[in-house]
């Protein structure tokens, strides 16, 4: 056995070091590292089922056709904004990622440009929906190819609403309060996220704020005109509808609470994409309403009420993008043109249901949407939809700083918390001014 | 000439072979090179590029320009960083008095002698020992506004009719998470203090009994000024892994309900790495700084004089 000294231990520490140094003087960790992977960074899918299809029939498929290997990683959705930034910032990390709605925009300058697949999908695809163009273009290009649009629903306990005598869904806020009263009464509150996630929160918040009358800024881009009687009387309604007819809970909740509050049978409604009815439909003999019936009988859809100012809607959308660091940007683009093709697209789409509405028209002609009258309303979200910083035609930077500091949804958080209207609706309109002026 | 001779002709002493290392001065400097290497790199490095961040207007994948202190002025007139700086003291405040007291309950508890002492102690450490994130989540789902299994035992002893909005309210969402950081801990005060505990001769307390003081008198003029060192380190230490705390509220709240618990940390985590305003984030985080400098001060100087007296 080798007998330990002094000098042995820090000679092999100099080398250990010198080692360390050559690694870092040449910023590559050793040659195993080489090859073509493209690492694609997703959401966990609410439909688990196509991330199973993904990661099983899919990518080996991509990986055969294109000799490439793919790493498939999926996270939370409200991971994958940190880690763009943390990938940005460090120069290295997935060649793939996807984002919601406009996130897209705040790093619209260290991605790349993706106008010619994006120009190829839209031409074999009948175009692109507008709010495609909104959260995508940065003005001049496509800085992210979209992917799909999650359309946001209200879902429903139909016997319940028939049991407080509303035949039909309520058509205005009024109604729905008044539904809404009656039904948590009886212990059955509707349920709504006021919580930073990125989906159900804003989808809510921002179509309730327009249907009143109010927007974030004017159709100038610059003039917030926010501290007006309408966004005021918004937010007073919003208080005492919480206060009669939501389970107050909502405040704490993310994208998944409510999902898994409606499927436990606690609240009588809430807006979300169908997956709550499409794991319904995967588990009809799990979920039994009080009668015995199954549960996925039980459950409509319905676009959220009008208010004073019009009836609106936002979805939330999903697209991905390709850092600039990408050392396999080329790798990153084929795959991202294979996944497309109407043939590797169908049956990612065909697996979620429904859940995604595809981002261009030709999709609207899929028979799948004729299989369930249930998920009808979902096949046109597309078309319907405005993007944060309505009115303003592009979804732009500012209106994605406003969106990612969740200003409008806690606008109404704070007043359903407690604090007056009035002082809410002044300190979202501060926070406003400071990012558009 | 003859000069040059006898230079070329003086028998030189043999020239000792260099051994750098065996001199000490040198030695010393070699070994300290490591540590400085690490400091520099994951402290003093980051804490720069924090300072020169927070001068600029950097977003994510820009690098901005200068900008002076315009971010601090910008923070400082935003209402979320007042209600993170107010956070932040209650949080800490709040959490150490409590650590500190449950955790010198049960150092004297533990300090006795009883049968499973052994396992007891070891036991004790579990909440410091289970990865934070892990423990926080399952507290996540005991505080759950739906399925909460809190309000579900209280609701069963007849104790509440309704939920407990636990962190769906501002106040209970702070009280949740100030919960948590206790129950988190309690067990490092616990152990800490313990072992300060058992350093003291148990001759002084019993000097003191034999002399008629009672078991009070004994602990606050015998084993209070004895454990009192130990207790500022373990004090100081907790202040500032709970000033910069970040998991629990994560986690729990991730800042919400409408920003209602977040800390200096995770404000400057949501508007550095979610927004992407880089300089502005680390403008919050550097607001930390002066703050923990000065408790670390007065902390060691108030450790020192103890020491000498």
């Amino acid at each position: 056995m080798a007998r330990v000294t002094r000098r042995n231990v820090l000679k092999s520490g100099a080398a250990l070091v010198g080692g360390m140094a050559g690694i870092l003087a040449t910023g590559r960790a050793p040659a195993f590292a080489q090859g073509t992977t493209v690492h694609w960074l997703r959401w966990n899918d609410f439909v688990p089922a196509s991330d199973q299809l993904l990661r099983k029939e899919l990518l080996p498929a991509a990986e055969k056709a294109l000799g490439i290997k793919i790493n498939l990683e999926t996270v939370n959705g409200n991971d994958l904004q940190p880690r763009i930034t943390s990938a940005i910032q460090s120069g290295s990390g997935p060649d793939i990622i996807m984002l919601f709605n406009n996130h897209p925009q705040i790093y619209s300058e260290s991605v790349v440009d993706l106008s010619d697949i994006a120009g190829r999908v839209s031409e074999a695809e009948d175009g692109y929906y507008d709010l495609c163009k909104s959260n995508s273009v940065d003005g001049q290009k496509w800085i992210s190819l979209p992917w799909t649009i999650v359309g946001a629903m209200i879902a429903y306990r139909k016997s319940w609403f028939d049991e407080v005598g509303s035949s039909t869904f309520p058509d205005t806020w009024e109604k729905y309060r008044e539904v809404g009263k009656k039904l948590k009464a009886q212990g059955r509150p509707i349920g709504q996220t006021l919580g930073h996630t990125f989906g159900d929160a804003p989808t809510f918040s921002y179509p309730y704020m327009w249907s009143w009358g109010g927007t974030e800024v004017e159709k100038d881009g610059k003039t917030i005109n926010l501290n007006k009687k309408e966004v005021i009387e918004s937010v007073k309604f919003m208080t005492a509808f919480w206060k009669e007819a939501h389970d107050e809970g909502g405040l704490a909740w993310d994208d998944t609470n409510n999902n898994r509050a409606f499927l436990s049978q606690t609240i009588c409604a809430t807006l979300n994409g169908a997956s709550i009815y499409i794991e319904s439909l995967r588990n009809p003999d799990k979920y039994i309403t009080e009668k015995g019936t199954q549960l996925k009988t039980d459950i409509q859809h319905s676009p959220l009420p009008k208010g004073p100012a019009g009836q609106f809607a936002m979805h939330t959308y999903f697209s991905h993008v390709i850092p600039n660091y990408s050392k396999n940007q080329d790798g990153a683009k084929a795959l991202l043109k294979w996944i497309h093709t109407k043939a590797n697209y169908e049956p990612w789409f065909v697996s979620q249901k429904g859940f995604a509405t595809p981002p261009t028209h030709e999709w609207e002609k899929h028979k799948l949407w004729e299989e369930d009258k249930v998920m009808a309303p979902f096949k046109i979200a597309g078309r319907l939809g405005q993007t944060p910083g309505y009115p303003l035609p592009s979804s732009g930077k500012k209106a994605a700083e406003v969106l990612t500091k969740y200003i409008i949804t806690d606008m109404y958080a704070k007043a359903v918390q407690g604090a007056t209207a009035e002082d809410s609706v002044k300190w979202a309109e501060v926070e406003l001014k400071k990012i558009y002026t | 000439m003859a000069i040059a001779e006898t230079q070329v002709y003086t028998p030189q002493a043999p020239r000792p072979k260099v051994r750098l290392l065996e001199d000490e001065r040198w030695l010393a400097l070699v070994l300290l090179v490591p540590t400085l290497v690490l400091l520099g790199t994951f402290i003093a490095y980051p804490f720069l590029r924090g300072i020169l961040l927070s001068v600029t207007d950097a977003r994510v994948g820009v690098p901005g320009g200068f900008v002076g202190l315009a971010n601090f002025y910008k923070i400082f007139n935003d209402g979320i960083f007042r209600t993170s700086v107010y956070n932040t003291f209650i949080y800490t405040g709040v959490t150490t008095v409590f650590k500190l007291a449950l955790g010198l309950w049960l150092a004297l508890l533990l300090n006795r002698n009883f049968r499973g002492k052994a396992f007891t102690r070891a036991f004790i450490l579990l909440p410091f020992i289970i990865p934070t994130v892990l423990s926080t989540f399952a507290w996540k789902w005991m505080f759950d506004p739906t399925f909460s299994v809190i309000n579900w035992l209280l609701y069963h002893l007849g104790l509440i009719t309704g939920r407990i909005n636990w962190l769906g309210d501002p106040d209970l969402a702070m009280i949740s998470i100030i919960i948590v950081n206790i129950w988190r801990g309690v067990p490092f005060f616990a152990i800490s203090l313990l072992a300060g505990l058992q350093t003291i001769s148990p001759e002084l307390n019993e000097a003191a009994a034999i002399d008629g003081a009672r078991p009070w008198q004994r602990f606050w003029y015998v084993t209070w000024p004895l454990l009192l060192p130990v207790t500022m380190v373990v004090v100081l230490f907790s202040v500032i892994q709970t000033f910069a705390d970040f998991q629990i509220v994560y986690v729990m709240t991730g800042g919400g309900p409408a920003n209602a618990t977040h800390l200096f940390a995770t404000y400057a985590y949501q508007i550095g790495i979610g927004t992407g305003l880089l300089s502005e984030g680390a403008a919050i985080s550097l607001a930390m700084f002066p703050v923990l400098f000065l408790v670390v001060i007065i902390q060691l100087l108030y450790i020192r004089r103890v020491e000498v007296r």
